[in-house]
């Protein structure tokens, strides 16, 4: 299969958490440095740079680069799973041949932080707004009850999605919350939105991280093993909560998941490790069904018999994902890292056998933006 | 409650903002589609026509579709309360609070039946819901 794009480098921020001695900028002009370094390159080889809502002439210009093409996609946390798409077009139609998506988000200490868009009389403000919303975590949480009560879905079964994630982040020095966590515990810790306790609701911390994209006709000229991306697809939906179809599935995860598998020509049966963007529990949940490793209604008793978590038969979300990992506020690159390392053989709690990984990201304050990507080992 | 957000109208929201001070719950209708649409824009989304939108009044008669109990804090706004999806008896979904009820799940029954009321927001006015009154037979 012909890949589109080949990641040819890939890094973090050295550190993640509480990073006030950092700006947004430098968290991701921190981690474009390192990922320049890791494809054994300079910021001379880059033409072309993506970022979401930090602005990527301002990151360019930090790092002293005067690209040829800026992509600045910014549709939530998944935006840098449609920068892998629209670079890869990028590069295939000539238009640059050295990208770097790079995100840096000052999420948790807002040092140098754009702040979340508010729009007086945006559609969002006007209609969500007034009634006690304080963020996606009023609005991305609503359709949950009725899927728990529409498929029989106990506390329980919720709260095995936070417990098998933190299984594999107990084996992640850099994941932030590492500490052993049980079903009691969850359910015994406090409501933040019912029915979601706090470990079943993300991390808000500071971090970044960058990828470097060469054409796949280059992809052996680098230090390390390529990352071939064979597949990406986006969807998009309402930017409202009570405007999407329908709330017991996620029909943007539905969109561009079969988009991507059909134009991989793959299923899910070829899919050795899968990101599930968790931004609340019930996202792998929705992710799992929606994709296609289960039938709608089956994601919970599938979990929740830990065929998810480590010893499990679908790896999901190994580095304890948004929920135990990090998650800055946009956490869609975390999630395309962790793919590349398993596929690398370079993550913490490294699989056996990784030779295709599937990332599905979600953006906006509901369902509202889905892309999916589809990696392979070279 | 005199802290709580009020909404910013828009030239193409105002008539639905209007008629929630003058507690009408306003939305719209297409006729060539034979269907009613929220929130308020000046073309229907699901045909795209302009000339076949017109306003209505919805009889403000819903039914809880689904919810969450926010124990956030949020401006004038006392935790626990209600954020929920309601489904309008003429289809459309919007966001709103229950009002009238225990912030309990016991007492959150999905698709139970709902009336609208308004809310004052400054000069403004916002549609909320409560359970519905037993009609009589």
């Amino acid at each position: 299969m012909k890949p589109l794009v080949s990641i040819v480098g890939a890094a973090e921020t050295d550190e993640l958490g509480k990073l006030p001695h950092l700006s947004a900028v430098e968290l991701a002009a921190q981690a474009t440095r390192s990922a320049l370094a890791d494809a054994g390159l300079t910021i001379h080889d880059v033409d072309g740079i993506a970022s979401a809502e930090l602005n990527p002439v301002d990151l360019a210009d930090y790092l002293g680069v005067h690209p040829a093409w800026v992509d600045t996609t910014s549709v939530g946390g998944c935006s840098y799973l449609a920068h892998v798409r629209h670079a890869a077009a990028a590069i295939a139609a000539g238009q640059a041949s050295v990208i770097v998506v790079a995100h840096g988000e000052s999420g948790r200490s807002y040092v140098g932080q754009p702040p979340w868009r508010h729009t007086p009389g945006g559609l969002v403000e006007q209609f969500e707004g007034p009634y006690g919303v304080v963020g996606p975590v009023s609005t991305f949480t609503l359709g949950a009850v009725r899927y728990l009560q529409t498929y029989g879905v106990t506390p329980e079964k919720l709260a095995a999605v936070a417990v098998a994630q933190r299984r594999w982040a107990e084996q992640v020095p850099r994941a932030q919350r590492r500490d052993p966590l049980t079903i009691d515990d969850v359910l015994n810790s406090r409501l933040v939105v019912y029915p979601f306790h706090l470990p079943e609701c993300c991390l808000v911390n500071d971090g970044g991280g960058a990828l470097v994209l060469v054409s796949p006709e280059r992809s052996d000229d680098f230090p390390k093993r390529a990352v071939q991306v064979v597949a990406a697809a986006e969807a998009y939906d309402s930017p409202t909560a009570a405007g999407l179809s329908d709330v017991i599935s996620a029909p943007v995860f539905a969109r561009s998941s079969q988009a991507a598998f059909a134009a991989a020509g793959l299923t899910p049966a070829d899919v050795d490790h899968v990101m599930i963007y968790d931004a609340f529990a019930h996202l792998p949940l929705f992710g799992l069904e929606a994709l296609g490793f289960v039938k709608p209604g089956e994601a919970a008793d599938f979990v929740a018999d830990w065929q998810t978590a480590p010893g499990g038969t679908l790896p999901l979300n190994t580095s304890g994902g948004g929920l135990s990992y990090t998650h800055t506020g946009m956490y869609g690159m975390f999630a395309i890292q962790e793919s590349v390392r398993q596929l690398r053989g370079e993550a913490a709690a490294q699989l056996d056998r990784v030779e295709t990984s599937f990332v599905q990201g979600v953006g906006g304050g509901t369902f509202t933006a889905g892309a999916s990507l589809v990696l392979c080992r070279d | 409650m005199a802290d709580r957000l009020s909404p910013v109208p828009t030239p193409e929201t105002q008539p639905f903002w209007d008629g929630c001070r003058q507690h009408a719950l306003r939305i719209q209708w297409c006729d060539n589609c034979q269907a009613h649409f929220f929130y308020p824009r000046v073309s229907c989304p699901r045909c795209g026509s302009v000339a076949a939108v017109r306003w209505v009044d919805a009889r403000g008669r819903a039914t809880l579709h689904s919810y969450v109990i926010s124990h956030l804090k949020a401006p004038g706004y006392e935790p626990p309360f209600v954020i929920a999806i309601v489904q309008l008896e003429e289809g459309p979904r919007l966001l709103s609070n229950i009002i009238g009820v225990e912030a309990d799940p016991d007492a959150l029954v999905l698709d139970m039946p709902l009336e609208v009321d308004f809310e004052p927001r400054g000069e403004l006015a916002v549609p909320v819901f409560r359970p519905a009154q037993p009609t009589a037979a």
